[in-house]
């Protein structure tokens, strides 16, 4: 600001026509953001701010009822069963969910990249589930895995029978709280649905990586007398290791927010063995009018993904510039 | 030698294994929708049908026409207007950089990360107050608002790659800010934008949380009666497959012809571009 009341007083004393062009030019260029810029500050930021605001009234009700609560919402919640499982549910869907998509993006990008015959229909086949919705994913694989068809009808025959999302077990469970803390195995079965959804996310980023990678330097490698796999662990996968972190930061967020899958494909599921925080939020805000609530769960939600997005976007952002 | 043959082998093996698991919800997708009603049953999953029958199509499409329809209105003003405000930022964001455009900018593209949740009730209440609830307007403003900051990242990556060369010999050639934007980077952006267009296009087609709290009844967009249509008891198998299909058809097109494309955008949204 100061530079630009600068920039004026110079253009008035001495009028300099490149000056002055380039002043308005400025002047234009701050206005083509600033729309924006305050469409953002006041959607996502002052609106994140109001939701805080909610989640500290008592508006539990139709009728919005702003009067200070406190921290009563959010103390409820972490008592909650629902909420203390959809907590649990999210530790570990978001575990299996990012170990498996890097797992299959690494395998199938490196196969991918070995000069295979078909690379083009390969990439394709496990890319175009990217450009379905979560909600036509849900869907599908509700009946895919379906305990009573589905896949079950091939596996009749190892006679193995898995009750997928309606299986009600918790796998090394222990007391916690007041809900059984330990894989709900319902759980895996979204876990699939998500993966075969966004593997094409990350093998096409470490494609992308493999293929930034240049060959002389397998070469030299290879010269000195590494294994394939040497080179691969030794050589290729460091280099990766910043495509790998963008993907854990960007699956964790996904995950971390996940809605539309679950809500589509299992619901809360029994004993909320697959219920998540945005399902329970959704339920309980436009469903049961509990806005104080929901409120508090969305800014839980937001700062479980802050705890990811911000030291990201900072460290990403310095190396930038 | 003999390694690298049994290596070879094991590699297609696994390739093909897994590109199997991949289609097998395309197949069961396209066996069920056409099949006739009796011969939908959970015991005959697999089977393919005795007669190609099209009747869950022609149901399933009279259910979701019209959302169908809302979708469209939905995403085509939503794309355009969200790309050409990305387009204007971008260009700021990369050409015309003063003191704290880079904190203006990182301010922003934290947005693409919260959880919509975070923002849904005063979005609401606001949408309300000024008379968008349950409107498709309502809708495209949100994703309009929601897509700045992913469509802006994609925008300023882009044009990072134009050489700061240019613009200043067009500054010293006398070209304005306007002049250098509508005629040496918008002619430049053509793929830019494709790829931008896609990426919204895509997310705005596919998105639920917004549709499914801002909309009811008459003005839900494709996907939330696709949930619906599924959510519901008496409607068959073979309806809600033919369904699926069907509110999926346009992403995949665009993904079958412009997969370049898609992916481009995939990589430019990762922040670093």
């Amino acid at each position: 600001m100061e530079q630009q009341v600068d920039m004026n007083k110079k253009v008035a004393t001495k009028p300099h026509k490149k000056k002055k062009r380039i002043t308005k030019d400025h002047l234009l260029a701050v206005s083509f953001l600033l729309p924006s810029f305050i469409l953002i500050l006041i959607f996502v930021y002052g609106f994140i701010g109001w939701t805080g605001w909610v989640s500290l009234s008592n508006w539990n009700t139709l009728v919005p009822d702003f009067s200070f609560a406190g921290l009563k919402n959010y103390i409820y919640l972490f008592g909650d069963y629902r909420f203390q499982a959809d907590l649990r549910n999210t530790v570990f869907f978001t575990i299996l969910f990012i170990g498996a998509v890097i797992v299959m993006g690494l395998l199938l990008s490196a196969l991918i990249d070995s000069k295979i015959k078909g690379e083009t229909f390969f990439r394709n086949v496990f890319l175009f589930p990217m450009a379905l919705s979560f909600v036509v994913t849900g869907v599908v694989w509700q009946w895919l895995l379906n305990p009573s068809t589905g896949f079950n009808q091939f596996l009749e025959v190892f006679g193995i029978q898995p009750k997928w999302y309606t299986d009600t077990n918790i796998l090394a469970g222990f007391e916690w709280g007041s809900i059984e803390f330990g894989l709900p195995v319902a759980i895996v079965a979204v876990v699939i649905a998500a993966v075969w959804q966004m593997t094409g996310f990350s093998l096409a980023m470490y494609l992308a990586g493999l293929r930034g990678i240049p060959e002389e330097l397998r070469e030299a490698a290879r010269i000195d007398g590494a294994s394939e796999f040497q080179i691969y662990r030794k050589v290729i996968l460091p280099m990766l290791t910043p495509i790998t972190v963008s993907v854990v930061i960007i699956m964790a967020h996904i995950s971390l927010k996940i809605f539309d899958l679950i809500y589509a494909m299992t619901g809360s599921g029994a004993n909320f063995v697959t219920d998540v925080p945005g399902v329970y939020m959704f339920e309980t805000t436009f469903r049961g009018n509990y806005y104080a609530n929901g409120s508090a769960i969305a800014i839980i939600m937001l700062l479980l993904v802050a705890v990811f997005i911000v030291p990201y976007l900072i460290t990403n952002r310095r190396g930038d510039s | 030698m003999a390694k690298n043959t049994v290596f070879k082998v094991l590699k297609y093996t696994f390739l093909i294994m897994m590109a199997f698991l991949f289609l097998t919800p395309v197949y069961v997708i396209i066996v069920t929708s056409l099949k006739p009603l009796d011969e939908v049953s959970l015991a005959e999953m697999w089977t393919l049908p005795s007669t190609i029958d099209f009747t869950s199509y022609t149901q399933a499409f009279t259910e979701l026409a019209p959302n169908f329809m809302n979708s469209i209105y939905l995403v085509i003003p939503a794309t355009l207007i969200s790309a050409l405000l990305g387009a204007m930022n971008g260009y700021v964001l990369s050409k015309w950089r003063f003191k704290g455009s880079e904190i203006i900018f990182t301010v922003m593209l934290f947005g693409m990360f919260i959880p919509y949740q975070s923002i849904l009730i005063p979005l609401i209440q606001f949408l309300r107050t000024i008379g968008l609830y349950n409107s498709i307007t309502g809708l495209i403003f949100t994703h309009v608002v929601y897509g700045l900051p992913i469509t802006t990242l994609m925008f300023r990556n882009f044009y990072a790659n134009i050489p700061d060369s240019m613009i200043e010999s067009a500054k010293i050639d006398g070209a304005s800010f306007l002049s250098i934007f509508r005629r040496i980077i918008i002619p430049l952006s053509i793929s830019g934008f494709v790829v931008v267009a896609i990426w919204q296009f895509t997310n705005i087609w596919n998105e639920f949380l917004f549709a499914v709290t801002i909309t009811n009844s008459g003005s839900q967009p494709v996907m939330v009666a696709l949930q619906n249509l599924s959510g519901s008891q008496i409607v068959q198998w073979n309806v809600q497959m033919a369904g699926a299909l069907i509110a999926a058809m346009p992403t995949l097109l665009v993904y079958i012809i412009l997969g370049k494309y898609f992916v481009r955008g995939l990589l430019a949204g990762s922040v670093k571009g």
